[in-house]
């Protein structure tokens, strides 16, 4: 297992630790500025973020490990924490040095891990942050005694001003020059437990409480405030993630549909379609996500950064648990309405594995915005507009119930696994509140960026793929229309006797109970790698042209028999069906490397496409036997 | 006397923890419930559980189950 693979002998690594809340992230961002690498540590769930940087002359890597408590880990991200400081992870170097963050404002608790940390016997020095916020606090940190009590270099800095970075910045590039402690820390408990205490009754004189945290809490956590609160900002996450975007979302739509036509016509011939419906719908698709992946990232960033999403999980944790889920799992679930991807990588901060495991399982049902394009084209060609009670419409209503739906589904999707094969005795919750504060800008729209970029990368290399591949079965082989036929009569039998309509036709045993024909097979076979690929493709397998007229084409649309293709029963299957089905490749990716193993994916899947058929199925009888 | 027991506001020592059916109170000690620490009772969710406890200048949320582990000594009670 041990392979510590030395890095050049001019190549030092030094690796930030520290506690979470303790500022680690945006001392790292701020000594490296854009230039991190986002990679996967082997064979395990978390993720690395290095970067290499030019000191005085000196090129070394930093690398930013996870947040942790202690070395002996309980959560994911603290094992690969102890065993990249230990050197047993293979192809990655046992640092060379260590950089401590701790938070100056409650550096007794953070001594207890700096012990821990002084026991690997690595050359350490120590940053203090929020140095500022101790003398608004009335206290004093002296920073010269700490450093001869502990035996290493302390600097103070205050992050966000910059003030300190420069000290750090000479100091990092020469570990070989810094103190080294004379005397390591006592090791037992209660010996520790009076070296700490001893250490900050000479170093520090006591803050006045943070009353300010306390203050804001007395609202926010108010047992009727507080709720009030919390709803309020649900309200308005989902309002500003729906409406905000909206508008952004359709000029985007506009100006890739006029950016394919101007295509087709000017490269003209199969090229220019397979360009403007293939490439171009493809990527587009993905495209559109983006102002709601943007904003999702901004708003829990921010809500992240300030403190308060610890705030809505200790607000939920109660809720949550009946479901066999934690606080922590709120925070995941609600990044999931808008992508089941982020939302299952922030399960990393849970430390208990099973509820971890439940939350990343019930993920998937949660409504996310791929679904959207597929329930509001449904929606808007079959459900009529019309007032229920005051502003609320119809169509509006049928939206909100298929999000209940999911959402309810989800929970109980999670309490039948964690009274079945997650049961048992489980770690404790433990959960830390930070104290509130102003974010930077910079560290929120680096969380933005890095979380935008890496799902475009994710998921627009999956729906390209789709989409050219279903664009290619589509056309192949191709057959000349009987005589007589116009554009569209001669597109439609073009489909109908390519490979896919063939496929889609072979399936139509499977998907009769449901009410669905070869055109929405093909359309549902396309969404198998991601839900939004259903409605290109069934404009495509339709022969309509743009979006509006996919409306009016799906409502006249008929069978050889001249029943119509889509009613009332297989519009709602269908509804149903994307509420349950797990067609997305990218979270079948991520459930598989976070657990990983493909046994969840798997259960997943199947299980999932079982609820969708069956639902789907239920639905389509109960609508048939009313009408 | 139980960590979970107490009434919100009031401050007590810790004096021990129970090993816990998972390991979990060396996770608890770990986070600072280290004997001979002064713990306080800050505020319960508004729905009755978890409940915060400030301990070494950091406020920690700790369900029943966890704060069940910890055994105290009261030193200053306070109704809420």
């Amino acid at each position: 297992m041990k392979a510590p693979t030395l890095a050049p002998a001019d190549e030092l690594q030094v690796a930030l630790v520290g506690s979470p809340n303790a500022g680690k992230t945006s001392i790292f961002n701020a000594l490296t500025g854009m230039r991190t690498k986002t990679a996967n540590y082997p064979g395990v769930t978390v993720s690395r973020r290095e970067a290499t940087v030019n000191i005085e002359g000196r090129h070394l890597t930093l690398v930013d490990l996870p947040g942790t408590y202690g070395l002996e880990p309980v959560s994911p991200d603290e094992e690969v924490v102890a065993h990249a400081l230990h050197g047993e992870i293979e192809g990655v170097a046992r640092p060379d040095a260590l950089v401590m963050v701790a938070d100056a404002t409650s550096l007794d608790r953070s001594l207890f891990l700096i012990a821990e940390f002084l026991e690997l016997d690595l050359p350490t020095c120590l940053v203090l942050t929020m140095i500022d916020e101790v003398s608004t606090r009335h206290g004093t940190v002296d920073i010269d005694r700490l450093s001869a009590a502990l035996g290493i270099p302390v600097v103070g800095v205050v992050g966000h001003r910059g003030i300190g970075l420069d000290t750090v910045r000479s100091m990092i590039a020469n570990p070989s020059g810094w103190e080294r402690p004379i005397l390591a820390p006592p090791a037992g408990l209660r010996e520790r437990s009076a070296w700490v205490d001893s250490i900050v009754s000479t170093v520090v004189s006591p803050l006045d409480a943070d009353t300010k945290t306390r203050r804001i809490d007395a609202v926010l956590l108010h047992p009727v405030l507080g709720v009030l609160v919390f709803a309020t900002a649900m309200l308005g996450f989902f309002q500003s993630i729906f409406t905000l975007a909206t508008p952004i979302v359709d000029r985007l739509e506009a100006a890739l549909g006029s950016l394919a036509d101007a295509t087709r016509t000017a490269i003209g011939g199969t090229l220019g379609e397979f360009v403007a419906d293939g490439v171009i719908a493809g990527v587009g698709s993905v495209l559109v996500f983006l102002p709601q992946i943007v904003l999702l990232f901004l708003i829990i960033g921010l809500l992240e950064r300030v403190g308060y999403m610890a705030r809505a999980a200790l607000l939920a944790d109660r809720v949550m648990g009946r479901f066999g889920l934690e606080g922590r799992s709120f925070v995941a679930m609600l990044s999931s309405f808008a992508c089941a991807v982020p939302g299952i990588m922030s399960t990393r901060t849970i430390p208990n594995e099973k509820h971890r495991l439940a939350t990343m399982m019930a993920a998937p049902l949660m409504t996310c915005s791929a679904r959207l394009p597929v329930f509001t084209l449904l929606i808007s060609a079959f459900v009529s507009d019309r007032a229920v009670l005051g502003p609320i419409r119809s169509q509006g209503l049928t939206l909100f119930g298929l999000y209940l739906l999911g959402s309810v589904s989800g929970l109980a999707y999670a309490a039948v696994l964690s009274r079945t094969m997650l049961a048992g005795p489980s770690a404790p919750f433990i959960m830390e509140l930070p104290p509130y504060r102003r974010p930077t800008a910079r560290a929120v729209l680096l969380h933005v960026w890095e979380g935008a970029w890496s799902f475009v990368r994710k998921a627009g290399t999956i729906i390209l793929v789709t989409s050219v591949g279903l664009w290619a079965l589509l056309n192949v082989p191709s057959s000349t229309p009987p005589p007589g036929f116009d554009d569209a009569q001669a597109a439609s039998y073009q489909m109908e006797n390519s490979v896919a309509g063939g496929i889609g036709k072979a399936m139509e045993p499977a998907f009769a109970p449901l009410g669905f024909e070869w055109r929405t097979n093909v359309a549902i076979l396309g969404s198998l790698a991601a839900r939004e690929v259903f409605v290109s493709t069934l404009s495509i397998t339709t022969a309509a042209e743009g979006e509006e007229a996919l409306t009016d084409r799906i409502q006249t649309l008929e069978r050889p028999d001249g029943t119509k293709v889509f009613n009332a029963a297989t519009v709602g299957a269908l509804l149903v069906f994307f509420v349950y089905a797990l067609q997305c490749f990218s979270t079948v990716a991520v459930l598989r490397r976070e657990s990983n193993s493909w046994k969840w994916p798997t259960l997943a899947m199947g299980s999932m496409f079982a609820l969708a058929y069956l639902a789907a199925y239920v639905t389509h009888t109960l609508i048939e036997a009313v009408s | 006397m139980r960590l979970s027991h107490l009434p919100i506001g009031s401050e007590a020592v810790v004096r021990g923890v129970d090993p816990g059916r998972a390991g979990e109170g060396r996770r608890l000690q770990e986070i600072g419930f280290v004997p001979g620490t002064r713990v306080r009772v800050e505020r319960r969710a508004p729905l009755g559980d978890p409940t915060v406890y400030e301990i070494r200048s950091t406020r920690l949320a700790l369900r029943r189950a966890g704060a069940d582990l910890v055994d105290v000594e009261l030193i200053e009670e306070r109704d809420a």
